[in-house]
Formats: structure tokens, sequence, C-alpha cells
């Protein structure tokens, strides 16, 4: 997969030239509602954030905690759904060529959708990556002819129950970056062990060149500093989807000036 | 049923899990490692003759088995003459057929070192016997169930409170079983170490669903050994209710290669199966990636899981075993439903009939019976899985008819 080069690969390169670590930060697509939400994407590039994990709704996120749970519902509610996730991204790819776009959710919504269709319209309006969370390695055949045939990095979690036998298994199908999840668990519910993270993200890194990202309850800028010795960045999920949560009924402009406040002096306290 | 004679039903799944393209293991990595190790102490139990002493003892000196295979006479007379037989895991300890898997999945749980057993309930009647098994053994053990499922369900709450489980209400979605199987996951995955989830039905990733079957088989197996006895011959059909699918399957998967037995499947068509509050999945549902496996869903053309209806809380589920997609898709079982209104009659004519009084569950496997009884004649011998008694529906069935309990 070494010939695919698009703006995740672009990220990383410019970072690593900067000595700098990626902040990748997490929405759901129509939370609160599709205006509001298509807004809070356009801003979050002049936050500081360096790749944006876009959320596609789904009722029975299993992954995830009662944050992104109700992040999900909200979203479904306003109305939200797979085209309307890519119309949003396509609008957002009209002021954005730069920033990475990573498609996350839940396999059910894909697979309705279509297969081919929807890695075609990835590869038309600029989705760089997917993270399709209930889908392990053993069931990767059902998209990996799409994920090539577009040019889609297949972006792959590893997590603390991983072993050095599954790990080879997950790498030979991932490629763009690595998600470590830092806990065994669900989002937004427990803090990491910087000192188990940093054992696992070492073992991943002798087995890979790929960059590593680390998520899965990170909050804060000590937190995150410290795991970004270890890895390539950081993802702030839940942290965000909160904000959202708790402002939710605010103008658009004013719901994204909170998540500016929290995501600069995130930035600050971190580079 | 000619095009069907070259298949061995028995020999599924394959080893990815699948029955045909449906099954498989649709989980978050974190529960890959702790699947595979599940699916590898099955395969040692279910070789291991110690294991399978120590489930025959459990089976016999503490659920109750065999059932007996009872011939109903007074509501034979209602189906044309057909013979019908009553194989009735009512009469297991707890009062349904769910602790033929609980005491086959928590001797397994304990083989493999857990301490905690989490599960998923609607009905509460698979809580019941997971919490039972759990006192049984000395293993702690929490019980999700929905919100709105912990009312309907009040006697087998007490019940589960009493035998030292803890209860956690589930209230997001609609507060009922899918939703309290989506909290049990997100245990799981919260405590992969310590923890062994029993699944409930045969659903879920691979192994659970080839698991849950064999374990509940043990119901068709006597079933069969019982017939061939009273009748000398094989039944002309079997019958039960589906809600994920695991009493349908612990009768059918004996039969399954005798292909001259006519197997029906009754899902719960709630309101009715052209209204939009029904469970039947396999009738209006299409396959999608819900709970771990590829199967029929209610859902909406976005994917995302719609909600099911079902007077019993047991048959309340917008998904089914993957099998059972499989058995429709081949046309082995003729899937058929029951509406809540012909459950409730089937629950009192049961009653009176025959002085068992059913479950709303099999009601709905009667109900069915009773409404094409046109189509039965004399010759005909049918066994119906009596797959649980209707102590725990008494309360919201006096309700529906207006009777103070």
């Amino acid at each position: 997969m070494n010939i695919m080069i698009n703006r995740i690969e672009k990220t990383f390169e410019k970072l690593k030239a900067d000595g700098d670590k990626a902040l990748v930060s997490f929405i759901t697509a129509g939370d609160p509602n599709m205006e509001k939400s298509e807004q809070i994407l356009c801003d979050l590039p002049k936050y500081g954030v360096d790749i944006i994990e876009v959320g596609i709704p789904f009722s029975d996120p299993m992954a995830d905690g009662p944050t992104i749970q109700k992040s999900s519902n909200r979203a479904i509610s306003a109305g939200s759904n797979l085209s309307k996730t890519l119309k949003i991204i396509n609008k957002f790819r009209r002021v954005n060529s730069k920033t990475p776009i990573v498609l996350m959710g839940y396999f059910n919504p894909i697979f309705q959708f279509g297969l081919e269709k929807f890695f075609n319209s990835c590869k038309k309006i600029g989705v760089d990556g997917i993270i399709v969370v209930d889908l392990p390695p053993e069931e990767n055949e059902l998209i990996n002819v799409y994920t090539k045939r577009y040019g889609v990095h297949n972006i792959r979690l590893i997590t603390p129950t991983t072993d050095k036998k599954r790990l080879r298994k997950i790498l030979k199908f991932t490629s763009g970056f690595l998600y470590y999840v830092s806990i065994t668990g669900i989002t937004g519910t427990k803090k990491p062990s910087v000192l188990e993270v940093k054992k696992a993200v070492s073992r991943i890194k002798a087995n890979t060149n790929l960059p590593v990202v680390v998520g899965f309850g990170i909050d804060n800028y000590k937190q995150a500093a410290a795991l970004n010795k270890i890895s390539d960045g950081c993802v702030i999920g839940s942290a965000i989807i909160k904000i959202i949560e708790s402002y939710k009924e605010y103008s658009k402009s004013k719901i994204s000036k909170k998540i500016e406040d929290f995501l600069i002096k995130f930035s600050k306290d971190n580079k | 049923m000619k095009k069907n004679k070259n298949i061995n039903y028995k020999i599924f799944p394959d080893k990815n899990g699948r029955f045909g393209k449906f099954g498989g293991r649709f989980v978050a990595e974190t529960l890959m490692p702790l699947l595979l190790k599940v699916e590898e102490e099955y395969k040692k139990a279910k070789n291991s003759k110690k294991f399978k002493s120590k489930l025959k003892y459990y089976f016999e000196s503490y659920i109750g088995r065999p059932s007996p295979l009872y011939l109903a006479e007074r509501l034979s007379s209602k189906l044309n003459g057909a013979k019908l037989y009553l194989k009735r895991d009512e009469l297991n300890h707890t009062g349904a057929h769910k602790i033929n898997n609980c005491v086959g999945q928590i001797l397994l749980a304990m083989q493999m070192g857990k301490q905690r057993i989490v599960a998923e309930t609607g009905a509460g009647q698979h809580g019941l016997a997971t919490a039972t098994v759990c006192a049984l053994f000395n293993l702690n053990c929490v019980i999700y169930m929905g919100e709105v499922d912990i009312k309907r369900q009040a006697p087998n709450v007490f019940k589960m409170k009493l035998l030292g489980a803890q209860i956690q209400p589930v209230k997001s979605g609609r507060a009922t079983l899918k939703d309290a199987m989506n909290e049990a996951l997100r245990d799981w995955v919260s405590n992969v170490k310590d923890t062994f989830y029993v699944i409930g039905t045969a659903a879920g990733p691979h192994p659970y669903p080839m698991m849950v079957r064999d374990f509940q088989s043990v119901i068709g197996d006597e079933a069969k050994k019982q017939i061939l006895k009273y009748e000398k011959r094989l039944p002309n059909y079997l019958v039960a209710c589906i809600g994920g699918g695991s009493n349908a399957l612990g009768l059918f998967y004996s039969f399954l290669n005798d292909y001259d037995v006519k197997i029906l499947g009754v899902e719960a068509g709630g309101e009715g199966v052209n209204s939009k509050k029904h469970a039947a999945s396999l009738a209006k549902g299409k396959p999608g990636f819900l709970h771990g496996n590829y199967t029929y869903l209610l859902q909406d053309p976005n994917g995302q899981i719609n909600d099911a209806h079902s007077i019993s809380a047991g048959l309340d589920y917008p998904g089914i075993g993957p099998e059972h997609s499989w058995l429709k898709e081949i046309g082995r079982v003729k899937y058929v439903s029951a509406t809540d209104k012909e459950a409730l009659s089937a629950f009192k004519l049961c009653s009176k009939l025959e002085g068992i009084i059913p479950a709303l569950e099999p009601s709905h496997a009667l109900a069915y019976l009773i409404k094409n009884s046109k189509k039965f004649s004399k010759k005909d011998i049918i066994i119906m899985n009596m797959c649980g008694r209707g102590d725990k529906d008494i309360f919201a069935i006096s309700d529906k008819l207006g009777v103070k309990v």
C-alpha cells in the first residue's frame, strides 16, 4: 500500500519535520444538528486539529461510552445519516483541501449504503481513511477490495488485549496510521496508564513504520503531553463531544468558540 | 423439500463461524482475542469426557432433565385431530429452556477461570437462569435488563435479586432486550480479564450461536428418542417460537437432516407484521450487522436498527440468530408469525384445556397451530416446544385483561 500517498501521509510527514505530534479530534456528523456540525467541522483545523475523525451515527454503538452514544442519538434525531455525513464532508472540502478526514463508525450503516458506492464516494469527496470499529481483521475481506480500489486508508484499532500474533495480522491490513486504544473498555470512561501505553506503543513501533496515535479516555493536556512523548499523536473524542453536549442549544459560532477555547489551550500546553 | 437433501446441516457453522453467509464475528478488537479463546476452550470442552459428564450430571440432577414429551389430547382435538406433543421444557428448574445453556456456558467460564458473569435478559428467564447457576457455583453475577422489561417482569427481577445477582437497569434506546445486550457487551469490553459473557440466545459473535445451539440441542435429542419410543416414527411437524431463536434451534437441530420432518418457526407478529409494531425480523427485516453477527434485522434504509415490539418480552428483539437466517434462505425451515392477540388467546386456551399455564413466548407457537388447524389431519404428529411457563407473565397479562392480581 506504499504507493498510496494522501493527506494522511503528508500530514504526518509535515508534523515529523516540524518535530510536532498529531492532534486528532472526533465529532459525530450531525451532532447537535447538521448545520452546527458542519460549522464545527470546518473550524476544527483552525484550532490546531491536524486530523479529524468524523463519526457516522449509529443506533447501537457497542464500543462507545454514554457520551458518544448520546451524541449519536442527537445526530440521528437531527436526521443525520451516512449520506448526510458525506455531504458535510463534501462542503468541508470546499474550504479545506489539506486536513485529513477519517470516517469512523460501525459496519451496518456502511453496508446498507452499499460498499462500492460508499468507497467510491469517499474517493470522490476526499475522505482519506476509514475506521470500522466492528470489523476485525478476520472479516476484513469484506472491504479489502474497495479500500484498495478507491485508495482509502484502512485504519485499524489495536488494544491492550491484542497479542503479538494478532498485531501482525492487523498490520497486514492496515495503512495510514494505527489507532492504539489505551484502555480495555468503551470510549470516554477510564483513564489510561501512561506506563502501560508506553510498553504497548513501543511494541507496536518495533513491528511497523506506520504512525501510532493513542485514544480513548484522553481529556487533558498533561495526559496528552505524556502520551505524545511515546506516540505520534493523541485522539480527543469524548471531551469535545461533552462540550457540544453542554452547549448544544447555543448558536453554531458560540459552540465553535467553546471548542476553540478548549483546543487552543490544549495545543498551547502540548506543543 | 428435495433440494435440501444434499445438505448436511450438522456441519455448520464453518471455521469462520458462518452459516452460509450469515454469522461471523463483528466485534471491536478488544473482544476478538477473548472470542478466539472462548472458541478454543469450547472445542476442548466439547470433546472432553469430564466436561460432558459434568454437564450431564447437572442436566439430570439440577435441571431435572430429560423433560417429558407429553401428548396434549385436549389441545389436539382443536387441531383437526392431529396429535400434538408438548416438549415440556417449562418444567425445568427456573421454568424455561434457558438454563440448559446457562449451565453449559458457566461450566465453560469456570474452566476458563472467570469469576464474574454478565448476561442480558429480556423476559428475565435467561437472567434468572444465569443468576441461579451463579448462585450454585458462587460466582459474581451482573444482569443487564431494560427498564421497560424490569417493569413488565417484576417477579423475575425479585427472584434474581434473591439469588444474589446485581441488576443493572438499562435506560438507553427503548430499554428492552437489544439495549440490554449492548450494555452487557460494553461491560464485557471493559472487564475482559475476569468476566465471561453468557449470551442467552443463539445470536452474537461466533462461537456463541453454535455454542448456545449445542447446549440447547439436548431438547431435540430427547424429543427424538421420546417420539420414537411413543410413536415408532418421526413427527410430521416441529414448531417453536422465535425471538433470538435458541429454544427453536434446540428442538430443530436434531431433526435438520431428517428431511421429511417439516419445521415451523413462529416469530412475534406484535400488532401485525404489516404494522410497525412487531418483532418479525425474518418476515420484514433485511440482512445486516448487529451484536457481532450478520443476520436478518429490523432496520431503516440508513442501517439504523428499529425497535421491535412484542407482548412477550422474550421475543422483543429486532434480530435473530444467524442460523435461522440461513435456514430461512435455504428453505429448510418455514418461518411464520402470530400476533400478540392470537398469542394471548392461545395462552388462555392452553391453561384451560391442559392445565398448563404457558409463557407468552411458546403461546405464539401454539397460536400459529390453532390459527392453521385446518392444515393438519389425523395422520399428523406435531412436536411443539413448550419452552417456558407462564408464572412470570401473569401480572403483565392480568393487566392486559383488566384483572387486578
